[in-house]
């Protein structure tokens, strides 16, 4: 205790980097909003946890019906509710993640308006709660993929991970962006829903970019930064590695999205408590 | 010892714009940029150029009326908005109550809040849990531990919300008006809380209108007017200054108080104390009061009513001559001086407002809430030559006889 009391706080109009000491100081806080919002996200529910299951499930279902019966939407060899329910699981994180994130701020405007931490520990903690669906729902996808008998690589302990870890750092990036802009402009709230349905059909997630025969359009559509988590998703399964070029382009268009995310998270969250 | 807060030339800008809504539309800020127009804005400082020194130990309260930037400061020391330009110099941990149960969620238990909010507030997780069985206890909640919140009644919540937030153990302890709600008896409790709290030697800030709260808690005091410091002191002195700063008075100076309403017949109010003009007494000492009167229709039998309120402005005592004969001239006059004198004031130490009634014997022609405050000096009227607690007198009597034999 006499050692706090030697420390010095200065308060003074801030400047442009994110505290990272700070933030670690924090680190408690974390779990304590994904706890938070796990618990109520799941409390007075019927099924509970198996909603973050049933979801992905319908949703194979439903493609497999449409776009692999119907259509005959090529699958690299897998089964095609294999297919798509393994790009549905890692998209997962990114769309629910994203919606968590962009509404987080205003969602937790009462606590942000009446007590100081490092805000971007709210939009960090609400992707975490996306990746707890995401371990969930991966339980059920090793049981299909059991059911299905699919051969796996070795390569899943470190290409699962490094998918995660990408789908997180994507939606952190967007998410942050957009969770500043939600406080800013309020229009943005009707904007969300629209983006993450557009983008889910603009990224390789049902279909394989191969499917577009123009490289050009190819090279477009991998600028979506989940391009290239959802291809290591699948990697260990399809065995089949993807064009470099547009490995490349989307890990590039990742970090750029989490840059300019997190600049002007940083730029405006000074003044939340003002205009939140 | 250096001070525990310095706070340097603080202060804050914020830019109002001229419109509806609170927040921006992109929309608007589009045809706004597609018309070229200039935005629409106002600068405003909430804050300019405050500065004061805190000693540690020292609890400062800070008072002012709404708008005049309390709670723009208290935002800046808790570091929930950064100050447009200054610097303030804290040498211990800062923990503010802006409000007491932020992130209260009803979907949660009890227990699941104490540990969210006390997370939020700046607790570690063992600390939590160590002192996890005394928060309960303060919060006299246990059998509804792990009810959700939503089932809980407000009192409850409160009593909750405050418990966790009593046993944070920062070095300087931010509170805003938290006695505003709850029960006398919780009150009572957080009272004392706070008192234990700044006599183990931490720094308290306390925002409250509520005066008796600050007189009892705060040792020296801040009156803040339009984002500026307008005197620093004890805590006495502050608040005098602050109750007398009312809006109804156009021109006061000590112990004359000037009308310039030429509809209502008071003109102007002499107070008197222990035989000089002044506002200030000593307990059992003299206070008078001369209204100097111009109505404009001849009055009959005058009436003047005196209400004594304590700085809460709960009325104790309330006289008017209607309820005393003699002295009086009956006849009907238009204008003249109306006095009261009250030879020994039995107040106890503090301060008080006094509403003034004019009226006949039928109505009130003309009624000045908090007219005015007096404050009491203590005096040492017991043969011990010790006061009684603070907290509980209001009067006091004298002489007292005690005795004691044995049967």
């Amino acid at each position: 205790m006499s050692q706090l009391r030697e420390e010095e706080f200065i308060i003074e109009p801030t400047g442009n980097l994110f505290n990272f000491k700070e933030i670690w100081h924090y680190r408690e806080l974390f779990y304590f909003f994904t706890w938070r919002d796990i618990k109520i996200k799941y409390k007075q529910t019927m099924l509970g946890f198996l909603w973050a299951i049933l979801q992905p499930l319908l949703m194979m279902t439903i493609f497999t019906l449409f776009f692999g019966r119907a259509l005959n939407i090529p699958s690299q060899n897998l089964p095609y509710p294999v297919y798509v329910f393994s790009g549905l699981l890692i998209w997962n994180i990114f769309s629910t993640g994203l919606s968590n994130a962009a509404n987080s701020m205003v969602n937790n405007a009462s606590i942000i308006k009446k007590i100081y931490f490092p805000r971007l520990i709210v939009p960090v903690s609400s992707i975490l709660v996306a990746l707890f669906d995401f371990l969930m729902a991966l339980i059920l996808f090793m049981s299909i993929l059991i059911f299905y008998q699919q051969p796996v690589s070795w390569t899943i302990i470190f290409y699962w991970p490094f998918a995660m870890l990408l789908s997180v750092i994507a939606t952190l990036g967007l998410g942050s962006w957009l969770a500043a802009l939600n406080v800013k402009y309020r229009d943005f709230r009707y904007v969300i829903p629209f983006l993450i349905q557009v983008l889910f059909f603009l990224t390789p997630v049902i279909y394989p970019i191969t499917l577009l025969k123009y490289p050009m359009l190819q090279y477009a559509l991998a600028t979506s930064p989940m391009y290239v988590a959802v291809e290591f998703f699948r990697l260990p399964l399809t065995g089949s590695l993807p064009n470099l070029d547009l490995v490349w382009i989307s890990l590039g268009s990742n970090i750029v999205f989490l840059l300019i995310g997190l600049i002007y998270f940083r730029k405006t969250e000074d003044f939340f408590a003002d205009i939140a | 010892m250096k001070p525990i807060l310095e706070i340097q030339n603080i202060s804050k800008k914020f830019r109002i714009s001229h419109q509806t809504a609170g927040y921006l539309s992109l929309r608007e800020r589009m045809t706004n940029v597609l018309k070229f127009e200039k935005n629409n804005t106002e600068d405003f400082w909430a804050l300019k150029d405050v500065s004061f020194d805190v000693q540690p130990g020292d609890s400062i309260g800070i008072i002012g009326r709404n708008g005049a930037g309390k709670s723009t400061l208290l935002k800046i020391l808790s570091k929930i908005t950064p100050p447009t330009s200054g610097k303030i110099i804290s040498r211990g941990r800062i923990a503010s109550l802006l409000e007491v149960g932020t992130g209260f969620h009803p979907e949660l238990t009890g227990r699941e809040n104490i540990f969210f909010n006390g997370s939020l507030l700046g607790m570690k997780r063992k600390e939590i849990e160590s002192k996890f069985d005394e928060i309960v206890d303060f919060s006299g909640v246990e059998k509804f531990l792990d009810t959700p919140l939503k089932h809980y009644s407000s009192g409850m919540q409160l009593r909750l919300a405050f418990a966790v937030a009593a046993f944070l153990e920062p070095e300087i302890l931010i509170i805003d008006e938290v006695l505003a709600v709850g029960d006398a008896e919780f009150q009572k409790k957080c009272l004392g809380k706070m008192e234990d709290v700044s006599k183990s030697g931490r720094t308290i800030l306390f925002v409250s209108h509520n005066m008796t709260a600050v007189d009892l808690l705060c040792n020296k005091s801040v009156l803040l007017s339009g984002g500026r410091i307008i005197k620093e002191g004890s805590t006495k002195d502050v608040i005098a200054q602050y109750l007398n700063e009312g809006d109804s008075k156009e021109n006061q100076t000590d112990g004359e108080i000037i009308f310039c309403d030429t509809d209502l017949p008071i003109k102007k109010i002499e107070v008197i104390a222990d035989g000089r003009k002044s506002m200030t007494t000593k307990m059992g000492g003299s206070l008078s009061l001369q209204v100097h009167f111009e109505s404009k229709a001849p009055l009959e039998e005058p009436v003047l009513g005196l209400i004594f309120k304590d700085s809460q402005r709960s009325p104790l005592l309330g006289i008017n001559n209607r309820h005393y004969i003699g002295n009086f001239n009956l006849q009907p006059m238009m204008n003249g001086i109306i006095s009261v004198e009250i030879p020994k004031l039995t107040l106890f130490e503090g301060i008080y407002f006094i509403d003034v009634h004019f009226g006949n014997l039928f109505r009130d022609i003309q009624v000045i809430q908090d007219c005015f405050s007096i404050n009491v000096e203590a005096l040492n009227f017991s043969n011990k030559g010790q006061l009684p607690e603070r907290k509980l007198n209001r009067f006091f009597i004298d002489p007292v006889l005690w005795s004691l034999k044995e049967n």
